[in-house]
């Protein structure tokens, strides 16, 4: 046996992923709707016609106001990969005083997307690296339009607008239609309105060094 | 576009057993099975589902419920994890000895001690020698289907069947799934016909102790023993492998999605070694064979999906040209080694199958284990075998064994 095994113990060196699928990851804190931001995009990136949709809060127990991810992967192929997102194409921070917390540039691949919640320009936010940063005030967009919940604003939707914008993955439209899917038509509307000023307020830059 | 919904594995089952149309659920909440119940819970307060929906104190008592019901003729459901399934598990062995159809979600999860609410299947796998029928899923899709499919295997057969998927992997992560039509699964899956209905207006007394040798009762027929009883319920598990292929047959038919039966395969045809997994982790293993190939290692993957009965026919089949079988279980038989690993070899014993097999202990209490680990598990397996290493001892992926 030892004969014809030697054929295929030929260890090339690794390759990178070579096929479409793009991870993201979602920082937040508990209670700012993470989770359920990743659940939009992937719902409207199915709709927009990718296969392979798939969301998926970091798994265990979870407190409101602590540092929290959740996931998204999206693909032209039906996906088969269950395991947790290592390493992200896009980040979305939810909340910028994390970005003192959490290490978010080593969760990005290099030349990858980090879309920022603050009132700064890209060049302002604090991220150095081979990335595409983007910057909106979803905050700012969440209280001018009176998206609240339990007196605090929702930026969770919002940033939906901001992905778009900064990726090209997913349209306003697929975004819609995803929120009219899983709100009543007045939320939906409402939620709509913030993705679109948000998506119109995002201001993209490639950053290096 | 067709029905799909974005759903987590816990709605998946959840939707399934509504189109199945069950009569009576007993479930007790139990992470990461409880969003399962709260939606079927919710389903029944809503009257979206028209099933009694009984309030129960414990596992135990979950599937107590359930082997009443389903002995007074309705169709029932019921989902647990890790130490509830623990809980259960006498229960378990009078639902198979009574031939009952229960059809039941095992959302996989570690069991303690230590406590752990994370993934692995050592759960089901301990019940492994109750009766029931195992099925494992590795993604929504699957789930969904397989729920359907129970019912009329369980039907056929009368044998409970035990749909397993991975706690959170699955369980907590939403993808979309394709979801039929009520009116297609009433005809894929015609109304329960019980074996024998317990009824007040005809009393009799069912499961009585039996003697060990056969005798005659009150009109001299002379009746089974304890061991002919055992060896019916053998007897079914085997048969059950042909209800198993002929539903999913059918089901390919109707609904055009053909999970495969026992097992399936992925790129196994010209593959010099085989990956071997259940559930999730074995859909991770495809990721991981293509990824080997793009190396130039020849590999493929089989997944187990019916683990009880065991696919030994299939099995041999599959592997019959690998050179190299390397397995990665989320589960171990404590003394031994991992149980589908002592399984398969079993199955191979004078079927002229000489592959080198190497067994994996992974992802236990929830560690995540990717693809690109299962790749490496692989390369170092083969590198060791090309160094003439025979007898490889069962390996612990990525864990601290100083």
């Amino acid at each position: 046996m030892g004969k014809t095994l030697m054929a295929f113990f030929y260890f090339p060196a690794h390759k990178e992923r070579t096929d479409t699928m793009k991870e993201i990851i979602w920082f937040g804190r508990g209670g700012q709707g993470a989770v359920v931001a990743a659940q939009i995009l992937a719902e409207s990136a199915y709709l927009e016609g990718f296969k392979g949709v798939t969301s998926a809060p970091t798994f265990g127990p979870e407190r409101r106001g602590a540092p929290v991810t959740a996931s998204t992967r999206i693909s032209e192929e039906p996906i088969r990969m269950f395991s947790q997102v290592e390493m992200a194409d896009i980040a979305i921070v939810l909340d910028n005083t994390l970005l003192g917390v959490v290490d978010v540039k080593g969760r990005v691949r290099k030349g990858g997307t980090i879309i920022i919640n603050t009132a700064c320009k890209p060049e302002d936010a604090g991220i150095n690296g081979d990335f595409n940063v983007a910057t909106v005030d979803a905050t700012g967009v969440a209280l001018k339009l009176r998206l609240m919940k339990e007196g605090a604003p929702l930026i969770n939707t919002p940033l939906l607008g901001a992905f778009a914008k900064a990726t090209g993955i997913v349209s306003l439209e697929n975004i819609e239609k995803a929120l009219r899917s899983k709100l009543p038509a007045a939320a939906a509307s409402q939620n709509f309105e913030t993705v679109r000023a948000a998506y119109e307020g995002t201001v993209v830059q490639k950053v290096q060094g | 576009m067709t029905d799909a919904r974005i759903i987590t594995g816990n709605q998946a089952a959840a939707l399934a057993a509504r189109l199945c149309d069950v009569q009576v659920v007993a479930a007790y909440p139990i992470t990461p099975q409880s969003q399962l119940a709260e939606m079927l819970s919710l389903y029944v307060e809503s009257g979206q589902l028209r099933a009694e929906y009984v309030r129960v104190e414990g596992e135990h008592s979950a599937m107590t419920v359930c082997i009443g019901a389903s002995t007074v003729g309705a169709r029932v459901f019921t989902a647990t994890s890790s130490n509830g399934l623990l809980y259960m598990h006498e229960q378990l062995h009078w639902a198979a000895g009574s031939r009952l159809p229960i059809v039941m979600c095992c959302v996989n999860r570690g069991v303690g001690a230590p406590w752990s609410i994370f993934n692995d299947q050592q759960d089901s796998l301990a019940q492994r020698d109750t009766g029931w029928i195992q099925i494992y899923c590795r993604d929504n899709q699957e789930i969904l289907d397989t729920v359907i499919q129970a019912y009329r295997i369980a039907e056929t057969v009368y044998v409970p069947v035990m749909v397993c998927f991975d706690g959170f992997v699955l369980s907590h992560t939403m993808m979309p799934v394709i979801s039929p039509t009520p009116a297609a699964v009433r005809k894929f899956l015609p109304p329960y016909k019980p074996h024998t209905i317990l009824d007040a207006e005809n009393p009799m007394t069912i499961n009585s102790v039996l003697l060990p040798n056969r005798r005659p009762d009150a009109e001299g027929v002379l009746c089974d023993g304890y061991m002919e009883m055992r060896w019916k319920l053998q007897n079914a598990l085997d048969r059950t492998m042909e209800a198993i292929r002929e539903v999913n047959r059918s089901f390919a038919e109707a609904f055009g999605r053909d999970h495969g039966g026992m097992l399936w395969t992925h790129r196994t045809e010209d593959a010099d070694v085989i990956l071997t997994s259940m559930g999730s982790l074995a859909a991770e293993a495809t990721v991981a064979a293509d990824a080997l190939r793009e190396e130039g290692i020849k590999a493929g993957v089989v997944g187990i999906r019916v683990y009880r009965p065991f696919p030994v026919k299939e099995a041999v089949e599959a592997y019959r040209g690998a050179k190299a079988i390397i397995l990665f279980e989320k589960s171990i038989s404590y003394g031994y080694e991992g149980g589908l690993c002592s399984d398969l070899k079993a199955a191979f014993y004078g079927s002229g199958i000489q592959a080198t097999i190497h067994d994996y202990v992974a992802g236990l209490g929830g560690r995540d284990v990717k693809a690109r680990e299962l790749v490496e598990a692989v390369k170092s397996s083969l590198a060791r075998i090309q160094a003439g290493e025979k007898d490889l001892k069962t390996t612990w992926l990525n864990c601290a064994t100083e």
